[in-house]
């Protein structure tokens, strides 16, 4: 009797101390993210392996473990596989929903890792310690005043949605505040879904709708592709121009070019997940304070600058 | 329930309501249509809402087959991603060598059939020959071609070289006497789909197995072979419709064809096929594929419903058209 104690208090011992060693020794930060399902997640995945690859190297004390998933259900089982196997120390997550990823992203700060939030905050307030997002809201606004600037006399326009998120609503509600009273009319309203194909039927169903359109607020690079490719399909030449958003490569090389059709482009990188990564990794090996609210402002491109937003490596 | 229906017979003495039924929801929308805006009925939009069915329209033809023979293929969405992006794949990467003409794009169009018949193949193959499941073969495979499309894209999208879609998109946007191409080939896919099933032995022999296998191997129709035509046929027929559909945007990324598998099942079973099999009708398919995209079509030309119940819509013609069937089977 007396010697299996002693087994189990060695064993017990040693569990604990291999632990604690591990824990001292290197650092694991989970990094979980939505698979690279549309564009903009193809990017912002394409950012964060880089990020991941170039700070593994930076810091010989981090590891990193990256997992990406298709639907919430996924997310979830990951960042429990993360807790359970790999013992982190930090959690980086993009939420795939808020409601769903509460819980377990609850638990996980519950347990002592430090976690960082990024893009899409959670249903409960102050869980995370640090996070970071993109401006939605900005996001909006910057493309409601970039249109009042482009057509000062008014117009008569029609704005393409994203999926039916409170993302969404957030830009809507800031664009439509932006260009309230300045003339311009918003002919309709049609929920795209960032999708190319959807934007480009939309778009022609528009075209057939209404005889004349002054411009378009495709609200993303991936609508703005399907709407152009319609426009251009029908021959109408009443369109001036598309404003589309969030900055891929080929749209803002058109902005760059002087392509009159696509003028500017609004910010919302991909690549904030970057961002959170490395401020995570600053705050497990550094004494610099990094929880708080960091948001990454979206800003107007135009012909002037649009080559500082130009990655040509990024897939988006 | 033992279903052993003779549609046939029913259909030569009085048009049932299992006919009638998709044509008379046809003939509604078009009116609803032409009355909640003038421009419903113009050469563009009838023209822009029947290219935009051609992709899922051809694709429903062998789904046609494929559930007549008693199978389902879940897998037509992604691997029509898939197909694209190998597409833009080879013809950008044979582009330096082959230059801008003709024979690129027939390299191309070769590509996605050659690929088409392939996964169709292997999916009939795991189905026949090694017996699992339809449903779980490709809800596998409908799995595999969505990831390989995203691996192939890097995460991003596939884009066919600039210069090179320019001479391509006349694929799309071009046509004989103002009827464009997807129309055409729509046409033609549905005449001979039509005549196939209708009048071929082919088509009875599908009808037999999806009925009743045994009986109809001891009726000495191969029931193996059978199924495994129907999805290789099937998967030629998603081959075409990438042919058409990579011409209209030039891209191809994880979010193309994103459901096209259900949109297909559904217009079949909208279109009187029974879901499962023994009876199989082309031309009712062809009605259900345009009642879909007319319900779309419409949705986006009002401000009438909310776009948000799109989806709703949809769903409650497909449950209408189905109870539709019940009755019919109940009377006859």
């Amino acid at each position: 009797m007396k010697y299996t104690q002693t087994l189990i208090a060695a064993a017990l011992a040693t569990a604990v101390s291999g632990a604690a060693f591990a824990q001292d020794d290197v650092k694991v930060i989970g990094v979980s993210i939505p698979a690279a399902t549309h564009g903009w997640a193809g990017g912002m995945n394409f950012h964060a392996k880089e990020t991941v690859e170039r700070l593994e190297e930076v810091y010989p004390g981090l590891d990193f473990v990256l997992a990406t998933a298709s639907d919430p259900g996924k997310q979830v089982n990951d960042i429990e596989d993360m807790v359970a196997t790999r013992n982190i120390a930090a959690l980086v997550v993009l939420p795939f929903e808020s409601d769903p990823l509460t819980p377990p992203v609850q638990a996980v700060a519950e347990s002592g890792a430090w976690v960082t939030v990024v893009d899409r905050g959670l249903s409960v307030e102050g869980i995370e310690d640090l996070y970071v997002a993109g401006d939605n809201s900005g996001f909006g606004k910057v493309s409601g005043e970039y249109m009042v600037s482009a057509m000062p006399d008014g117009g008569d326009i029609v704005v393409f949605r994203g999926i039916p998120t409170t993302i969404d609503n957030e830009r809507v509600d800031a664009f439509t505040a932006a260009i309230e009273g300045s003339g311009i009319n918003v002919l309709d309203m049609e929920h795209g879904n960032w999708n190319r194909d959807d934007s480009f039927t939309v778009m022609q169903d528009f075209l057939s709708k209404y005889p004349n359109i002054d411009a378009v607020w495709a609200s993303d690079d991936d609508m703005a592709i399907g709407v152009l490719a319609a426009i251009e399909a029908a021959g109408r030449d009443d369109v001036q121009f598309v404003l589309g958003g969030a900055g891929m490569k080929e749209m803002i090389k058109r902005t760059a070019d002087g392509d009159t059709m696509i003028p500017a482009n609004v910010t919302y990188p991909p690549s904030m997940i970057a961002t959170a990564i490395e401020l995570t990794a600053v705050g497990l090996t550094s004494n610099a304070p990094v929880s708080g609210t960091f948001v990454i402002g979206s800003v107007l491109v135009t012909q002037e600058n649009a080559m500082d937003f130009y990655y040509p490596d990024s897939p988006f | 329930m033992t279903v052993t229906t003779t549609p046939q017979t029913a259909w030569l003495r009085i048009p049932s309501m299992s006919v009638l039924g998709p044509i008379i929801a046809l003939l509604v929308l078009l009116g609803i249509g032409a009355m909640l805006n003038s421009n419903f009925l113009s050469a563009a939009n009838i023209t822009n809402v029947l290219a935009r069915s051609a992709f899922i329209g051809i694709i429903a033809v062998g789904m046609t087959f494929v559930i007549t023979a008693g199978g389902l293929d879940l897998s037509v969405g992604s691997m029509a991603a898939f197909i694209a992006g190998l597409m833009i794949l080879v013809m950008n990467a044979a582009l330096p060598s082959m230059g801008i003409g003709i024979p690129i794009i027939l390299l191309g169009m070769l590509t996605a059939i050659v690929a088409g018949l392939l996964a169709g193949l292997l999916n009939g193959f795991l189905i026949t020959t090694l017996g699992i499941e339809a449903f779980i073969v490709t809800l596998g495979s409908m799995g595999i071609y969505r990831s390989l499309v995203t691996w192939l894209a890097d995460g991003g999208t596939l884009s066919l070289d600039f210069g090179l879609r320019t001479f391509y998109r006349p694929v799309y946007f071009d046509g004989i006497l103002g009827i464009s191409w997807p129309i055409i080939v729509f046409a033609l896919v549905v005449i001979v789909g039509e005549i196939i099933m209708s009048r071929s032995v082919y088509g009875r022999h599908c009808a037999a197995t999806g009925s009743n296998e045994h009986v109809a191997h001891y009726s000495n129709v191969n029931v193996k072979r059978t199924r495994l035509i129907s999805y290789a046929a099937l998967g030629i027929l998603v081959g075409i419709a990438t042919i058409m559909y990579v011409p209209r945007l030039g891209s191809a990324s994880a979010s193309t064809g994103v459901l096209w598998e259900l949109e297909a099942i559904a217009a079949v079973i909208i279109g009187g096929t029974v879901l499962k099999g023994g009876f199989g009708r082309v031309w009712g398919t062809v009605i259900g594929v345009l009642i879909l995209s007319l319900i779309g079509n419409i949705l986006n030309l009002t401000d009438f419903v909310s776009p948000y119940l799109n989806g709703a819509i949809q769903g409650v013609i497909i449950i209408l058209a189905v109870i539709l069937q019940r009755e019919r089977k109940a009377v006859s």
